[in-house]
């Protein structure tokens, strides 16, 4: 049992981390509460799919394509909704489920409600200490890695990943020092968005695509990016790791309550909030001081 | 005096043209395959009523008209209360049909129950919709299960099933006991169901190697495949009728597990169940109600007038269709609308439907038989959804093992 623990636990973090990142950088390090962000990634999924299956370009092409698009939207989806009400953190939140329920909406129209299909990208399986794990799977370990290593390149070895963590970290100081608050707020929703476009490109396949798949992920990534310690890619990562685990675990130990799995991962976040409130690898922030 | 006698003449006028149609709320939830399928098989039998000239009431013949009440039960119980309230009081609806998941349905009888309003299930399993019949017959006695049986009568057809995959497994692995997971999801519906499978699959000599229930929301069964796997299990018995139907499909797919699925997948049954799993379903078998065999003399024409029209073939939400014809024969004998004088007739009647013959007990449930109500079993092959049991049936073809391939 314990070699599919460890296998099986690996494979759910590496679909956790991956849709953690993009979180992450928007959530925990710019600070914009845009609980749109996997409604992106939902929005990716149906890019991906339509492209796939209707125009028939192939995965990747079809992939850059609805990566882009989507990340473009964002763009667009900031000026009109977010830097209106950026300097209201609440208002941010209704502005940014609002606009999540809009998507919602928007594909149940277009689509139904219908669940599809996503060919994988990668056909196959191979076998780990005796547990199968499609190649999809693989994939997506090997994407949550890379993307992990460019986002960590782009937020602490560029100009622009530097305006980012210091518009963060003091708005005020930031704008006084001449940086343009407002445009370094857009790159931060376009990058973490590009993210959650390329999570939908990658993670959609082994996942079924419909208008409310942006849901339950919303609040697993809430969990791991809190879990984890706001502002820190690495605790993101731990978190998925703890999250990954513990779901495989809960499966393997108490097969009949495998649909508790959310909730003990959820229980077992709280419980470590209750010991450290600035979760694992917590960056302290000026405002929380 | 023109003027009044205009006025009483155009009152008349327009209550002869109210009284010219029986009103009948399609209740669904029609954003999806359910709601899509309870409302498409309500057309077919509306057009073929209204083309033959309308339901013969006491000399007068009236036509049929649908009100699509989209419940939205899926999602939300409130939405579905809301929506069959809304049918009753704004609509003005005569009968309701339809209904899909059980916590859903059993909210909405209550409420068709207090306007005493005639409301026949094409849905939901669960048993406490036909016991509500036994146990307080004035109040419940407007309710009628038209499709699926009830939730244990469910059992024993996928224990007839289970029989003979069971068989086939014993002869084709040399082994005495076959191995069963049971896979259900978690929800009021499969309560009952998993507590049947628990206790008689022993003495059918087969062993219970785990249950395993995942949220029926779930969209990854990677932790609870790697379980059953290593359980060495020969079957995985499933109860499932959501979403966590199509992730259980396509991920023993693409493990390419040697175990064969079978049991309740209602996701299974769609026609889009194969694209949804990517292509990856192979050998998914699942209970379901209708497909090009002669389950009775109508089954295979309905089917088919289904497939022509709407591209693709029902599923057992299409039981809205026989719902209708019931109504259409009750109401036709009875010489009335009125529901109290429609229920002792029902009661009564033995209906040859297209999803197969309906007679009903003092639940008001459909009386359990292979081959009259029972259902049938089909497996997805290479795309397409075969039919394999009742074998008694006209058109059934061989059911294929995973690890025999």
């Amino acid at each position: 049992m314990l070699q599919d623990i460890l296998v099986t636990g690996l494979v759910n973090s590496g679909v956790y981390a991956l849709l953690a990142i993009g979180f992450s950088l928007i959530f925990g390090v710019a600070r914009i509460v845009n609980i749109a962000h996997t409604a992106f990634y939902m929005l990716a999924a149906y890019c991906f799919y339509a492209l796939l299956t209707k125009t028939g370009l192939g995965f990747a092409l079809s992939g850059v394509i609805a990566v882009a698009a989507v990340t473009a939207l964002s763009v667009v989806c900031y000026r009109l909704v977010i830097e209106p009400v950026r300097e209201h953190e609440s208002a941010v939140l209704i502005a940014t489920i609002a606009l999540a329920l809009i998507f919602q909406e928007l594909m149940l129209y277009s689509f139904g409600g219908n669940y599809l299909g996503i060919p994988s990208t990668l056909e196959g399986v191979v076998r780990v200490l005796g547990v199968s794990i499609p190649y999809q799977r693989l994939l997506i370990l090997v994407v949550a890695a890379v993307m992990l290593a460019a986002t960590w390149f782009f937020l602490y070895r560029t100009r622009l990943g530097l305006a980012i963590r210091a518009t963060a970290n003091d708005l005020e100081v930031a704008n006084l020092m001449g940086m343009n608050v407002h445009r370094v707020a857009m790159a931060s929703v376009a990058a973490s968005v590009a993210l959650a476009a390329v999570a939908g490109v990658v993670v959609a396949p082994v996942f079924v695509v419909d208008p409310f798949m942006w849901l339950a992920p919303l609040v697993t990534m809430l969990a791991i990016v809190v879990l984890g310690g706001l502002g820190s890619l690495k605790g993101s990562l731990i978190g998925a790791l703890i999250i990954g685990y513990v779901e495989a675990i809960t499966v393997f130990a108490l097969p009949g309550g495998a649909y508790l799995k959310g909730a003990v991962a959820l229980g077992i976040m709280v419980a470590v909030l209750l010991v450290r409130p600035e979760g694992l690898f917590g960056v302290a922030f000026e405002e929380e001081r | 005096m023109l003027r009044i006698l205009a006025t009483l003449g155009a009152l008349a006028l327009a209550s002869g043209v109210q009284a010219q149609t029986i009103k009948i709320a399609i209740l669904g939830p029609m954003a999806f395959v359910q709601g899509e399928n309870h409302w498409a098989g309500a057309e077919m039998a509306r057009d073929e009523i209204n083309k033959a000239g309308g339901v013969h009431v006491g000399g007068r013949r009236l036509q049929i008209e649908l009100i699509r009440a989209d419940t939205n039960e899926s999602n939300s119980v409130p939405d579905a209360t809301n929506a069959i309230e809304r049918v009753i009081t704004r609509d003005k609806a005569d009968f309701l049909v339809g209904g899909f998941r059980s916590e859903a349905v059993l909210a909405m009888q209550e409420i068709a129950m207090d306007y005493k309003k005639l409301f026949l299930g094409a849905g939901a399993a669960h048993s406490k919709l036909g016991l509500n019949v036994e146990q307080n017959y004035e109040r419940y006695k407007y309710w009628f299960r038209i499709a699926p049986t009830k939730d244990v009568d469910l059992v024993r057809t996928l224990f007839a099933v289970l029989g003979s995959i069971g068989q086939q497994i014993r002869t084709d692995l040399k082994t005495d006991t076959p191995k069963v997971a049971i896979l259900a999801e978690k929800a009021i519906w499969t309560e009952a169901l998993v507590a049947a499978v628990q206790k008689n699959l022993p003495a059918m000599k087969m062993e219970v190697v785990g249950t395993w229930q995942p949220s029926a929301k779930a969209t990854d069964v990677t932790a609870e495949l790697s379980a059953i796997e290593r359980s060495g299990a020969h079957i995985v018995f499933t109860i499932l009728s959501d979403v966590v139907g199509i992730t259980v499909g396509r991920q023993m797919g693409e493990r390419r597990m040697k175990a064969v699925a079978w049991g309740i997948n209602v996701e299974g049954q769609k026609e889009e169940f194969w694209q949804a799993t990517a292509g990856k379903a192979q050998y998914v078998s699942t209970l379901d109600t209708f497909a090009e065999v002669e389950m009775t003399p109508q089954t295979v024409a309905f089917v088919r007038a289904f497939k022509a029209r709407y591209g693709k073939a029902p599923t057992y939400n299409a039981a809205t269709y026989d719902a209708i014809m019931i109504l259409k024969k009750a109401i036709e004998q009875a010489g009335t609308t009125e529901a109290d004088k429609l229920i002792p007739v029902i009661e009564k009647m033995e209906y040859v439907g297209a999803a197969g013959t309906d007679t009903w007990d003092k639940r008001h449930d459909l009386v359990w038989a292979v081959g009259k109500t029972a259902g049938i079993a089909v497996q997805w092959q290479d795309g397409k959804k075969v039919p394999f049991w009742p074998p008694s049936v006209k058109g059934m073809q061989p059911f294929k093992m995973p690890h025999s391939n």
